[in-house]
């Protein structure tokens, strides 16, 4: 028996195989897109919406919405919103500023080849596989004003020994050189790359108008480098103005007795956890999200103006 | 994240309950049977590290093979406990049948959250488990508006740690009042220049506890009769000075402006300071000698006495609650009830956990392994004990910040008079906001 040629029906089946073929992309990252977007709008929402309350001691509990008061407490609070703010920014800041100079010299040494560059990379590279929580404890532990090992080598070449960590004056800068310690190799990755990505030419042709080392880097690198400086700075500059777990894990909760090292992220930490402060932790977190924001919105212009 | 693991059920939990956060919830506690079979279930447990965590590990193997359940051990150092508590209380999860907590420290907060079960039924129901044989203190603490929310499981008492060898050395008797303390200090750091006279904690939260023993044997306290401030009364001031005083001037070491207990006794362990005032329930950290190279010469006496005479802390310091969430109360119920029976409790003590029984303290047996000299201040400071050693608030956390401010002046030489101005004044805002 031979089938009479029909038009074959489409199934439903079917129908939704091709559509899902032509949206392929879209069916593929679905689901992740839609989790993704759970995971941080309802958590935002939810945070935004805290702010506006007056929620202390459990989410569980009752609570009235306040308005603004919680916003109008944190930016009115001389004792200790902002000097976190204070400290956020010469935290950042500070690491930033020698992590892009230490950057850039590590960089410029890996920059052409030479014997042993694959060890010396993999050594420059260590400190960025520790876990933060842990290079804290190891960096507490050094830096002990009695028995660790900075003041004891300090002793072999007749240095006094130092508080660091212990003496509120000295501690935020002593995080700032164990920020820098961990976090200068990845900065002179990116900048390495970037290096590696610059064409020989410029260079050569510097060379030949007779311009010297430092001319050939100032007048020619840096401001071919330019993008990839800024783009080390966004991402560098944004990691670190979040910075929490060295903090924590050398000087505690508050940032110490003395809160000399409590930065945004750790006041909050302190109000949410410490205090169950919930509607003025969301308050200081909303405000802490709008500076970094803003943060970013500067360095992408600064990016977008020079790339056009 | 795999969905259905652990942390994405936790998220899933605290998302839920975050939406659903402003309705109030309403758990209709189902009714506990105390006889209930338990055979083939997980008791979820979370646990501090603790000498009785330690102990009771060693014992929970016996619970498995007598009830047929199973016991899941979640243990976590004590701020991170405190964190977990407050993410997964706070989402309303299920997922935590017993806790161990801090009375002092969260019992309030907790049971005015109504996180906690309430035990009331079930603890005097129990002739043969017996609530009364509780001590009063550590029971009144674990109770909440006539409710019994929590099973008090480990007592403890500020004692004073001393060096057997140096104070021999100095031709010193064991001082007994705080004058005498701070002459010998004085004269050891003079002898041993490497040694401080004394260490303690420093940590501006971490140092309340510890410090209201001076605090209350100067005479002073936290709050008065009225719930007003009563740090800035001559007496608190006089302690808060005396601490810093203590800390100071007999050492040359730089101080750790950070210590809580296991700095300031690592200090001790090394063979770096002759006395300290700590908690009694501690005690095996000094005499230990895989912890301490001065195990052999630690000795141990009661708190010193001040111008009110000495009176050191008597607390519960950690106790059992069930999750007022779960759904395995039977089975929280029935470990709660055998981690905290005369027997566990008794075995507990022969493994170094001071507990909270009067039966088992009044047992000889129990405290054959302490050192006689412990005992004996043990006694003591039970006799003078304050049933407290930090503000009873609400917003403990809190509190300690405001009351260890002028520690933190007095111990690095500060103006401990201005500091306890302010902070006097911090704190009466303080306290009339967590009354409300």
């Amino acid at each position: 028996m031979t089938a009479s040629p029909t038009v074959p029906e489409v199934g439903a089946r079917e129908r939704f195989s091709r559509w899902a073929d032509r949206h392929r992309k879209w069916v593929l990252a679905g689901p992740s897109m839609v989790f993704t977007l759970l995971m941080l709008a309802i958590p935002l929402g939810w945070t935004i919406y805290l702010g506006f309350t007056d929620s202390k001691r459990s989410v569980r509990r009752d609570f009235d919405f306040i308005g603004f008061e919680n916003y109008a407490e944190a930016l009115t609070d001389t004792e200790r919103f902002w000097p976190s703010v204070g400290r956020t920014v010469y935290f950042t800041a500070g690491a930033l500023f020698f992590e892009l100079i230490l950057g850039m010299i590590i960089a410029l040494l890996l920059w052409k080849p030479f014997r042993g560059q694959g060890v010396v990379r993999t050594i420059v590279l260590l400190p960025l596989v520790a876990t933060p929580v842990a290079v804290g404890m190891m960096w507490r532990l050094l830096f002990e004003p009695n028995i660790g090992f900075v003041n004891e080598m300090l002793s072999w070449v007749g240095i006094a020994p130092q508080p660091w960590l212990a003496d509120p004056a000295t501690s935020l800068s002593t995080l700032i050189f164990v920020d820098v310690w961990q976090w200068t190799p990845m900065v002179a990755l990116i900048l390495l790359a970037g290096l590696t990505g610059l064409p020989e030419e410029t260079q050569e042709a510097a060379r030949v108008d007779g311009a010297n080392a430092w001319q050939r880097f100032w007048f020619v690198t840096v401001p071919l480098m330019r993008p990839v400086i800024i783009a080390a700075v966004l991402l560098r500059g944004i990691d670190a103005l979040k910075t929490f777990d060295i903090l924590y894990a050398t000087k505690g909760k508050g940032g110490g007795s003395s809160h000399d090292v409590e930065t945004l992220n750790v006041y909050a930490y302190g109000l949410s956890f410490d205090y169950n402060e919930y509607g003025l932790a969301s308050a200081v977190l909303i405000l802490f999200f709008l500076i970094i924001l803003a943060v970013i919105w500067v360095l992408q212009m600064q990016r977008k103006g020079r790339e056009s | 994240m795999k969905y259905g693991s652990k942390p994405a059920r936790v998220i899933a939990a605290a998302s839920i309950a975050m939406v659903a956060g402003a309705l109030a919830s309403c758990s209709s506690a189902p009714e506990v049977d105390p006889e209930a079979g338990i055979e083939g279930q997980t008791i979820r447990v979370t646990l501090a590290n603790h000498v009785w965590t330690e102990s009771i590990k060693e014992l929970i193997p016996e619970f498995e093979k007598e009830t047929g359940a199973k016991v899941e051990i979640t243990q976590l150092a004590e701020d991170q406990l405190s964190d977990q508590y407050n993410v997964k209380l706070n989402a309303g999860t299920d997922e935590i049948d017993v806790m161990m907590y801090r009375p002092l420290q969260e019992g309030k907060l907790f049971a005015d959250n109504g996180y906690l079960a309430d035990l009331t039924d079930l603890a005097e129901g129990d002739k043969e488990w017996d609530w009364s044989d509780f001590q009063k203190g550590p029971a009144e603490l674990t109770t909440y508006d006539d409710e019994i929310v929590g099973v008090p499981i480990i007592t403890e008492r500020t004692v004073l740690y001393y060096r057997k060898d140096l104070l021999e050395k100095a031709g010193l008797e064991v001082p007994t009042t705080l004058e005498e303390l701070d002459a010998a200090a004085a004269k050891i750091h003079e002898q041993n220049p490497d040694i401080a006279g004394y260490i303690g904690r420093t940590g501006k939260s971490a140092a309340v506890t510890q410090f209201s023993a001076f605090l209350f044997s100067f005479g002073g306290k936290w709050i008065t009769d009225d719930g007003e401030s009563a740090i800035d009364s001559d007496e608190a001031r006089d302690a808060y000075k005396f601490y810093g005083d203590l800390i100071r001037t007999h050492t040359s070491a730089t101080i750790n402006p950070e210590m809580s207990w296991p700095e300031a006794f690592a200090v001790f362990q090394q063979g770096k300071a002759a006395f300290i005032a700590d908690a009694d329930s501690l005690y095996k950290n000094m005499t230990d000698p895989s912890q301490s190279t001065v195990a052999d010469n630690v000795g141990f006496a009661a708190f010193p006495a001040g111008d009110a005479g000495a009176k050191p802390y008597n607390i519960a310091s950690w106790g059992l609650a069930i999750n007022d969430a779960t759904e395995k109360k039977d089975a929280a119920w029935q470990f709660i009830e055998w981690a905290t029976s005369k027997q566990t409790m008794l075995e507990m003590s022969k493994l170094g956990v001071s507990g909270s029984r009067t039966s088992v303290w009044d047992d000889a047996d129990a405290t054959a392994d302490y050192p006689d000299e412990l005992i004996e201040a043990i006694k003591v400071n039970g006799e003078n004990g304050v049933g407290q050693d930090r503000p009873l608030v609400i917003q403990v956390a809190q509190a300690r910040e405001i009351v260890g401010d002028p520690i933190v002046t007095a111990i690095a030489g500060g103006d401990v008079d201005a500091a306890v101005d302010t902070a006097a004044k911090a704190f009466d805002e303080f306290l009339a906001e967590d009354a409300e």
